[in-house]
Order: C-alpha cells, then sequence, then structure tokens
C-alpha cells in the first residue's frame, strides 16, 4: 500500500493516496521492467484486467498475480473490452471476486476504432455498479454534462480521456478539458491519450488530480526512465498549480527593475 | 449434455454441477465464474446445476490499462 502523503493526498472515495500518477500494467517489455517502473513511479494504484482463462496461459495469470501482490500497490481491475452494460456489470463482480477490491475502472466501449466510451449508457451502468458497493472510477470523455450527470449518480471521481486510449497525442481539447476542470470540483483523473510527460504536466497545471497512463510508460524505449519522467512531471504540474500561475501578458515587461539603469539617458 | 465454457463445447454428466465441470476442467485459481453472462460468487459452484447449452465464462487476472 503506497503510503499517503500528509500534506496533498489524493483522496478518491475517502481514501488517501500519496501519488497523483496511476499506472497500468499492459505492453511491457517484461514483467520485470514492469516492476522496475513501479518501483520508480510509485503509483497510487495500477490498472489490471481479466481474461478468459485457456485464451491465457493459467501460469501467466498466476505470474501476473503474484508480481500484484509482490508490488504492494492497491489494484484498479477494469472492464476493458466491454460493450453492453451487463457485461460490465458481470465483469465488475467477477473482479471484485478475484481482486478482492470494490474499486472498479467502469470502461463501456461504444466504438471499437476510436475505442470511445458509450457515453449514452455509461451513466445508468455507473447507477447500478455504485449501488451495488463499487467505488466507480468511470472512463469517460471530456464532455461536462456527462461528467456532471456521473457525478450527479454519485460518481466522486470521473477520468476523463486527453485523447482515444494508445495514441499519445496529449490533450487534443484544451479548451473543454479546462472549462470541465472549472466547472466540476470532483477529482478528476485523465485518464487515456497521454503520451509524454510535458502531457501530464499541462493536464495537472490546469487542476487535474491526477493521471492514469500505460502505454505512454510500457512502449517507450526505456519504460523505467519514462515512469520516472512522468511521475516527476505529474508532481511539477501539481506544484504549478497549487502555485498559482502568472498572468499571461501581451507585452514585455523587464523583471529586471528600470529604475537606476547605469547609462540611462546619458547617450 | 453441451456446455460452451470459455467458448468451447464440453460434454457433460447430466446432474453436474458448476463446481463439477470446474474440477473436471482442472482450471487454476485464482478465476472468477459467469454463467450466462451472471456473475457466480465462488460460493455457489456446488450448488449451480448446468443446464444444457449453459454458456460458462472463467476468467483470469491479466495486465490491463
Amino acid at each position: 500500500m503506497s503510503k499517503p502523503s500528509p500534506a496533498d493526498p489524493l483522496i478518491l472515495y475517502g481514501q488517501a493516496f500519496g501519488s497523483r500518477l496511476l499506472l497500468g500494467t499492459s505492453r511491457y517489455p517484461s514483467p520485470r521492467v514492469m516492476q522496475q517502473a513501479l518501483r520508480i513511479a510509485q503509483p497510487a494504484m495500477v490498472t489490471a484486467s481479466l481474461r478468459r482463462q485457456g485464451a491465457v496461459s493459467a501460469e501467466a495469470s498466476k505470474n501476473f498475480w503474484e508480481l500484484l501482490k509482490e508490488a504492494d500497490i492497491p489494484v484498479l481491475p477494469n472492464t476493458a473490452g466491454c460493450h453492453s452494460p451487463q457485461e460490465v456489470i458481470t465483469t465488475s463482480q467477477m473482479a471484485r471476486e478475484v481482486f478482492g477490491t470494490d474499486w472498479i475502472k467502469l470502461e463501456l466501449i461504444g466504438d471499437d476504432y476510436t475505442l470511445q466510451p458509450d457515453t449514452l449508457q455509461l451513466v445508468q451502468v455507473a447507477d447500478t455498479l455504485l449501488k451495488d458497493g463499487f467505488k466507480v472510477l468511470p472512463y469517460c470523455t471530456e464532455d461536462l454534462v456527462l461528467c456532471k450527470r456521473l457525478v450527479d449518480v454519485g460518481c466522486q471521481a470521473v477520468m476523463p480521456w486527453a485523447a482515444p486510449i494508445g495514441t499519445g497525442k496529449g490533450p487534443i481539447n484544451p479548451y473543454a478539458m479546462r472549462i470541465l476542470r472549472e466547472r466540476l470540483e470532483v477529482p478528476m483523473i485523465i485518464d487515456a491519450g497521454l503520451g509524454l510527460p510535458s502531457h501530464a504536466c499541462q493536464v495537472m497545471e490546469w487542476g487535474y488530480d491526477a493521471v492514469l497512463l500505460n502505454t505512454a510508460v510500457a512502449t517507450a524505449t526505456d519504460p523505467v526512465a519514462m515512469a520516472d519522467a512522468f511521475a516527476k512531471a505529474v508532481q511539477a504540474g501539481r506544484g504549478a498549480f497549487l502555485g498559482g500561475a502568472m498572468s499571461e501578458q501581451q507585452a514585455a515587461q523587464p523583471s529586471t527593475p528600470v529604475l537606476g539603469t547605469p547609462f540611462w539617458h546619458q547617450t | 449434455m453441451k456446455v460452451l465454457v470459455n467458448r468451447i463445447a464440453q460434454e457433460v454428466a447430466a446432474g453436474s454441477s458448476l463446481q463439477d465441470l470446474l474440477q473436471a476442467l482442472d482450471f487454476k485459481a485464482p478465476y472468477a465464474v459467469a454463467r450466462n453472462l451472471n456473475f457466480v460468487p465462488r460460493g455457489q459452484y456446488a450448488a449451480t446445476p448446468l443446464q444444457e447449452g449453459d454458456q460458462i465464462e472463467v476468467i483470469s487476472p491479466i495486465t490491463g490499462g
């Protein structure tokens, strides 16, 4: 379990986390590299999934399970690949039993090409899961009204994408993302679409509470170095948000005092 | 009778329970089970009789994003 920072913890459903970075566990070159990346980034949670035994060997699954236990980081199971509310609900219940956790990253896919969430059914499914006792972190778009409705049914945090999963494009709709941040007070985690530490830093500067990454770290040339860079970028962005940025100006203003400038008006 | 387990047809004796099936196919923990798209808690395997054409899913942890 990661140790909460007393100074500035991330609070989700009343639980304090000492990190504002959540990491996925897929696509690393090896389990060992993933372990090293987790060790250096110290994420608040790690995501995991469920697949048919047989399609995935029981041994591979067991090894991953042991690795998760060894990492001792809270697990956030996802419902990746679910296309119907019933699939999401059943997968969530199975995940709760297997992983022994009420946390669920709600993914309900509405379009296979973009992996865009099914925004028209997401709220109802979130409501059902919340009533079943889950701590729901819904993967959603940056649509303000969708996020408001998710909060209305009881989601204590939402997870808008920055761009489609795995694209690494960074925030593709900055205007909507900044408005969304201004309009909602619940913790918001940027989930999906980040490619660079500067993207993570940017959204944290805007006031987002955390970021969830996978591909950007796992498919980097050196995932361990990239995990470290993202962890630092998240901290830098958070620090900048708390520090309060200056207002942008149109005209130049000297930072060095003008009064007493040598040779002023002499020539 | 025939049931589908992870989309593969399996022949089971009439009157078999879900627990009988899981033991016969030697699934390894950890896993969770759904029958006809409904979750079956671990404690109910023995009390869940199988029916012809049941669709059983047995799923285990894997990496995810």
